[in-house]
């Protein structure tokens, strides 16, 4: 596809790419938008920028906070892929959200009232946190092709009733236990044998990296395998491109909405469990809601490329991490969102506008060789 | 197109490192920067003599929810100025975090010098009982949860479900239309308290009032504590349906409430602070009376004990005996009724009436 006839949304999720030195004015232009912006809202609210990002850097290039980040990043990660996944064939799947929560609580669950040797056990927690997010996934992938149902409406929907029946099944009665004396409520702690051991990987820092860290770079392996080595890999890029073609080359869309989805809920489902699995070992009132949306957020930024979503998954989790630090130095805590936030409408932005540039630069090249005509001909053939 | 993923694949690895380079560049700057916040507090710090420097970690909403949190705030202010406190620090919870992240806030505190450090809201269970086995000198104290146990963690306890219980009486004496409203913040079983107190309040008064229960958000969900909007919807739909007093115990969205209950001309009760006080100013004169819930004094009390060196770890229950609940009379509105509440106030405390803590 040429660059001039591309969509927005092509563009935006990284269909198109940018040749030559424009590849590398997009991220610059990108950082050049986000740190001033960033700078005003400083400004305006009466911090001074070059240190709060100083006291920033100084906490997040600590042993400790980074494995903190990394610990945070890698549930983002695996979120903001099973979002890609669906970007890719032009799904909006916004339903990570509810899809993980609810994955995490009945593989909770599950893996509190079977024991099993040690593998085996996360394996099989694991699985049924893929089957549950895929099943919930698929209710909207079903919509989709059988009834026509916007698969960004429904999964919204699916996300509130996933709470609604989250909170439902947390009862006592049902998947839940009451801790005596806390006004906490959760599931039943996972066994010993189900509770992945951190990784020491970070020197000079007794917290351990979380264990999950390894399924989710494999999940990233496997997502740029999948998609850019295997004949279903082409199929699904294909049909996000276009679909009319998609099915002019035999591929049955139907069947690959039904596959995509299902794979992005079983992605999602994924999401959880570096924290059920390596942290909290329980499903509980405290278990850490948003990470559906955040990975929409990663997914925009690493421009659903596996590598590129790594560094937006670490940046946005060190921009986390530091909010306690900026707060005990009186700066508001709010400043990291709102440097999330800018740093995702930056690099759109940005991306946007180099492209912009390129297919006018491609126009104004090609209106000048059909100007000069017969003299651009002659240089070609000298050369 | 496929032939340049590698392309895309490199621009996209730049964006990364280019963002965590300009912060990196930020960084060099560090030498002046570090050195002004240290010089800020310690100029804070210099009227006071060498009192203890006291962390605060409160729950979402923060300080100025005007509920809750505000409430052990104001235990906090209440300490600084009559106990000398060198140094207070305070920090806020963020909406859907890890537990990861509140650990790391109570080891900030406790890294940074704060001692003791105060808790606000059960959330921090799990992780004060963590932090506290890493700094066994530092004294933790936390509220509303008796789980987290160790000998450097005191638990303050609070029976809602006891002065919910005296203002569901004051709204069943109040009530015209023989209906009134209870809005939870977030159906948790803290939360499931304050209804039940109500309910049973209200139904001894009147066996039956018309009753709307509603919670503005399901865990793992917390922002009914902190929305307002929500609050209001909430509100608005019980004042429509025929209801003239609604109960809120939702923390900072009892803002929304208090503005539904003006519009439609009905009365609203207070939570945590006496909000006849602390709700935004317009909206004062709806708020009939409060289920006051004197985390301050609480705060106050604990950090009174640390000055003197008295701490006391595990369990202290503030109820209606103890004065740790109770019920507000700011604005004269229950002033009629006071008699009747009093009556019931000395039966629980006799032990007359036992007020349940879980909704049938």
């Amino acid at each position: 596809m040429s660059a001039a006839k591309s969509t927005f949304a092509d563009r935006l999720l990284g269909r198109v790419r940018l040749g030559g030195l424009l590849s590398l004015a997009a991220p610059i232009l990108a950082v050049v938008f986000a740190g001033l912006i960033t700078s005003v809202v400083l400004l305006i609210t009466g911090a001074p920028p070059l240190e709060t990002l100083g006291i920033m850097v100084d906490y997040g290039v600590q042993p400790r906070s980074i494995v903190l980040a990394l610990n945070l990043a890698s549930g983002f990660y695996l979120s903001a892929i099973a979002v890609a996944i669906g970007f890719r064939m032009n799904l909006f799947n916004i339903g990570v959200d509810g899809q993980y929560r609810l994955a995490a609580l009945v593989a909770a669950a599950f893996g509190a009232s079977i024991t099993l040797p040690a593998p085996l056990h996360i394996a099989a927690v694991v699985l049924v946190a893929m089957l549950v997010g895929a099943g919930w996934a698929s209710i909207a992938g079903l919509l989709k092709v059988r009834r026509g149902v916007s698969e960004v409406i429904s999964t919204i929907m699916l996300n509130a009733i996933a709470t609604a029946l989250g909170s439902w099944l947390l009862n006592k009665d049902r998947l839940a236990v009451e801790v005596a004396g806390s006004n906490n409520i959760g599931t039943k702690p996972l066994g010993p044998s189900a509770q992945v051991s951190g990784i020491a990987l970070i020197p000079g820092s007794p917290l351990k990296v979380n264990g999950l860290i390894i399924l989710a770079v494999a999940v990233g392996v496997l997502y740029y395998v999948v998609l850019n080595r295997t004949r279903f890999g082409f199929d699904l890029r294909a049909t996000g491109r276009s679909e009319p073609a998609a099915v002019a080359s035999g591929v049955n869309v139907k069947r690959m909405v039904l596959i995509a989805m299902a794979l992005s809920g079983a992605v999602a489902g994924l999401a959880g469990m570096p924290i059920l699995l390596g942290e909290s070992y329980s499903y509980s009132l405290q278990f850490p809601l948003g990470l559906g949306f955040t990975g929409i957020a990663i997914a925009l930024l690493g421009r659903n490329n596996p590598v590129g979503i790594a560094f937006g998954a670490m940046l946005w989790a060190f921009l986390d991490v530091s909010s306690n630090i900026l707060q005990l130095h009186e700066i508001s805590p709010e400043i990291v969102q709102i440097m999330q936030g800018t740093i995702v409408l930056s690099v759109i932005v940005a991306y946007e506008l180099v492209h912009r540039y390129q297919i006018s630069a491609e126009q104004r090249r090609v209106s000048s060789e059909l100007a000069g005509g017969t003299q651009v001909r002659a240089e070609g053939a000298s050369a | 197109m496929l032939q340049n993923r590698f392309g895309r694949l490199t621009a996209t690895a730049l964006a990364g490192s280019m963002l965590l380079g300009a912060a990196a560049c930020g960084g060099s700057e560090e030498p002046t920067t570090s050195a002004k916040p240290e010089g800020g507090a310690s100029s804070a710090a210099a009227p006071a003599e060498k009192g203890p420097k006291v962390g605060l970690a409160y729950d979402i909403g923060g300080r100025g929810d005007q509920s809750f949190n505000d409430a052990a705030a104001a235990g906090l202010d209440k300490a600084k100025t009559e106990l000398g406190l060198a140094d207070t620090k305070e920090l806020e919870a963020g909406s859907g975090e890890t537990e990861a992240a509140k650990e790391e806030r109570l080891r900030l505190l406790a890294q940074g010098g704060y001692n003791p450090v105060i808790a606000v809201g059960f959330a921090y269970s799990a992780s004060v009982k963590k932090v506290a086995a890493e700094f066994p000198e530092v004294k933790f104290a936390i509220v509303d949860d008796a789980a987290a146990t160790a000998p450097n963690i005191s638990n303050l306890l609070f029976a809602e479900q006891e002065g919910s219980y005296l203002v569901g009486a004051a709204a069943a004496l109040k009530t015209k239309k023989e209906h009134i409203g209870f809005v939870g913040g977030v159906q948790v079983p803290l939360i499931q308290k304050f209804e039940a107190g109500f309910v049973a309040g209200a139904k001894k008064i009147k066996a039956d009032v018309v009753i709307d229960v509603k919670y503005l958000t399901q865990p793992p969900d917390f922002t009914g504590f902190n929305d307002p909007a929500k609050g209001k919807t909430a509100a608005e739909g019980m004042f429509d349906a025929g209801a003239d007093v609604v109960y809120h115990a939702a923390g900072g969205s009892g803002g929304g409430v208090f503005e539904a209950a003006k519009a439609a001309k009905g009365l609203g009760i207070g939570v945590d602070s006496d909000q006849a006080k602390t709700a935004a100013a317009d909206v004062r004169g709806v708020v009939m009376t409060s289920m006051i819930k004197k985390v301050d004094v609480a705060v106050f009390d604990f950090l009174k004990s640390f000055t003197s060196n008295s701490v006391k770890a595990g369990t202290t229950v503030y109820d209606l005996k103890a004065g740790g609940v109770d019920y507000s009379t700011t604005g004269g509105q229950v002033d009629d009724i006071k008699i009747q509440l009093d009556e019931l106030k000395q039966k629980i405390i006799s032990g007359e009436i036992v007020v349940p803590d879980k909704s049938s």
